[in-house]
């Protein structure tokens, strides 16, 4: 590696162009909402900045405040969900024969790379009351019934569909479908590199699969765990299509209040505040991580 | 590590040995198979469902009446999906060349030198990546506006600020990707290329790119997915007047779910599982464009 004073002419056209987009399209675009939120609405489009901090402590009401933790409630919830659907998966993946690897992988992330949109939709036809996944249980309940009046013990009351979509489950079920693959993959990079030795040591020396697992396995897949937690968490956290389209009418997360700020409710400084709380809660997360990775290494 | 055990692989040759599932045989227990089908299922179910019912006869996408084509055909007839449609194309299109260009020059400039303030660069590179895309959308939508960036221009131009905010989340994944590629470079190749005569472009073009080129065309394919995958910038950049897909989707879902949001989401999922798998194809050590 050299240095850029050997090459500044040729560093710079490397550096400048892709550097000069993120501080336009990007840096300044947030510095732009983190000044807003020290401002006042003086008009329907004028923002006065005025440094008061009456958004964030606007953002912080009860009513919001209980939406931030809700919000963290349902994103805790949602990656507790994928980590126990996905730690299964990557460990089977990571101890599959080399030939089946490459098609479990490519089985776990082909869904990411399908429209968010159109994988929430999808979400909305299995869920809704006449939806399959009510279809499947309804078949089930019918077919119970039908078991039960041939042995004469008697008649199953009428099924009725549960109502799995418009509420809080919908937007967990949703979050989980969505994001189940940021957790697979991390953890499958940290299993996969597991040494094998430290497993059959554990095994001979007599403890059982679960002991294996819990004091070997989990604690050296720690790295993988906490990436797969932080890259679902966060996105869970700022969600707002998923439980746009999802949840019912309570189920509004700090996502769809941001976004209401910005659009119907036309409030941009308290939506700036709102969006820079959020952002305080991911650098707080990702310095967090850093910070338990000092010891793991 | 355990080069010296001669066993390396011990869940295979216990297979071999015994032929029966030896205790690291994870994948081989009914449990982790029940559970890995119970997964998949629960991962493809509702898009092949979604993507049968856009076949299916009949205007409530509940019950199978019968194959039919004729929800493709009302999609291509609607005039609106079929804009909405293009605009992401162009887009797409645009945001890759793009991207591809910036994320390339600046995984050159951070793999090749050294300079003070390097890590806040790297940084600064990987913040539109974790950050939740909300609060990236409503700042891109709040700039725009403030910065008064022209509306009602004619056709393409008027998708740019669009294409701007997809740059900006899309070329630092294509910096990762080649900077990846970079990182199995012999630099002593670039050198001989110097010593020999060649200028700094010319060793650019000749020795340093052809070398990336694996990179670039994933870090392409790539830009391209997260392009047409991409909702939130999309959602908050787009003007009133400005027609994309996901944006045209979205309302037509807010209105009621109908066969022909299928016919048209079916399009856009064989669309990016086609670019995912060559991508995926030039990704592997042993494509043939690596040599």
């Amino acid at each position: 590696m050299e240095t850029w004073r050997q090459q500044p002419l040729v560093f710079w056209a490397f550096l400048l162009p892709g550097g000069l987009w993120l501080v336009l399209f990007f840096l300044v675009p947030l510095s732009l909402i983190w000044i807003f939120s020290f401002g006042e609405r003086s008009g329907p489009v004028d923002i006065l900045i005025t440094g008061t901090l009456a958004n964030y402590i606007e953002a912080l009401d009860p009513l919001y405040l209980s939406i931030f933790l809700k919000s963290l409630w349902i994103a805790a919830a949602a990656t507790a969900v994928t980590l126990i659907i996905g730690f299964p998966v990557a460990l089977a993946v990571s101890f599959a024969p080399p030939r089946l690897k490459p098609i479990l992988l490519l089985l776990v992330i082909l869904p990411f790379w399908t429209n968010l949109l159109i994988r929430t939709y999808a979400m909305i036809a299995v869920l809704r009351t006449r939806g399959y996944v009510n279809f499947g249980l309804e078949a089930l309940w019918d077919g119970a019934d039908a078991a039960l009046a041939g042995l004469g013990i008697g008649a199953l009351p009428r099924f009725q569909p549960l109502t799995l979509l418009y509420n809080d489950a919908a937007v967990v079920i949703g979050i989980v479908y969505v994001y189940l693959p940021f957790m697979v993959l991390p953890l499958y990079a940290t299993l996969e590199r597991l040494d094998r030795a430290y497993l059959e040591a554990s095994l001979d020396l007599g403890a059982g699969q679960i002991r294996t697992m819990a004091s070997i396995v989990v604690p050296l897949a720690k790295p993988g765990i906490v990436s797969g937690v932080i890259l679902v968490f966060i996105p869970a956290l700022g969600t707002f299509l998923i439980s746009d389209l999802l949840g019912g009418p309570d189920s509004q997360l700090i996502g769809n209040v941001i976004e209401r700020q910005f659009k119907a409710a036309n409030n941009w400084p308290l939506g700036a505040a709102m969006s820079f709380i959020l952002l305080y809660i991911t650098f707080g997360i990702l310095a967090l991580r850093s910070y338990l990775g000092r010891d793991d290494v | 590590m355990s080069e010296a055990t001669a066993p390396q692989r011990p869940d295979e040759v216990q297979v071999n040995a015994a032929g029966r599932a030896g205790p690291l045989d994870y994948h081989k227990k009914l449990w982790v198979r029940l559970w890995l089908a119970a997964t998949f299922v629960f991962l493809y179910a509702p898009i092949i469902i979604l993507v049968l019912f856009s076949f299916n006869d009949s205007k409530r996408n509940i019950v199978w009446r019968g194959f039919t084509l004729k929800y493709y055909e009302k999609a291509f007839d609607n005039a609106s999906l079929i804009e909405a449609f293009t605009n992401s194309l162009v887009i797409a299109v645009v945001a890759t060349a793009i991207s591809t260009v910036l994320g390339a020059a600046t995984a050159l400039a951070l793999w090749r030198f050294r300079f003070p303030g390097k890590a806040a660069t790297e940084g600064v590179m990987a913040l539109p990546i974790v950050i939740p895309e909300i609060c990236m959308g409503v700042a891109l939508m709040a700039f725009f506006i403030r910065v008064g960036w022209p509306t009602g221009l004619p056709w393409p131009l008027s998708l740019s600020a669009i294409t701007i905010g997809h740059v900006a989340f899309c070329f630092p994944f294509v910096a990762i990707v080649v900077r990846a590629r970079l990182a199995g470079f012999d630099r002593s190749l670039e050198e001989a290329s110097k010593d020999l005569g060649a200028s700094e472009w010319q060793t650019l073009m000749r020795v340093t790119i052809p070398y990336m080129k694996p990179g670039l065309i994933a870090g392409a394919l790539l830009a391209m997915t997260l392009s047409l995958d991409d909702f939130v910038i999309t959602f908050f950049t787009s003007g009133p007047e400005t027609l994309t897909f996901p944006v045209k989707v979205y309302s037509m879902v807010r209105f009621g779910a109908t066969p022909e949001v299928n016919a048209a989401s079916t399009i856009l999922i064989i669309l990016t599982i086609l670019l995912t798998i060559i991508a995926m194809r030039l990704q592997r050590p042993d494509a043939e464009l690596a040599k």
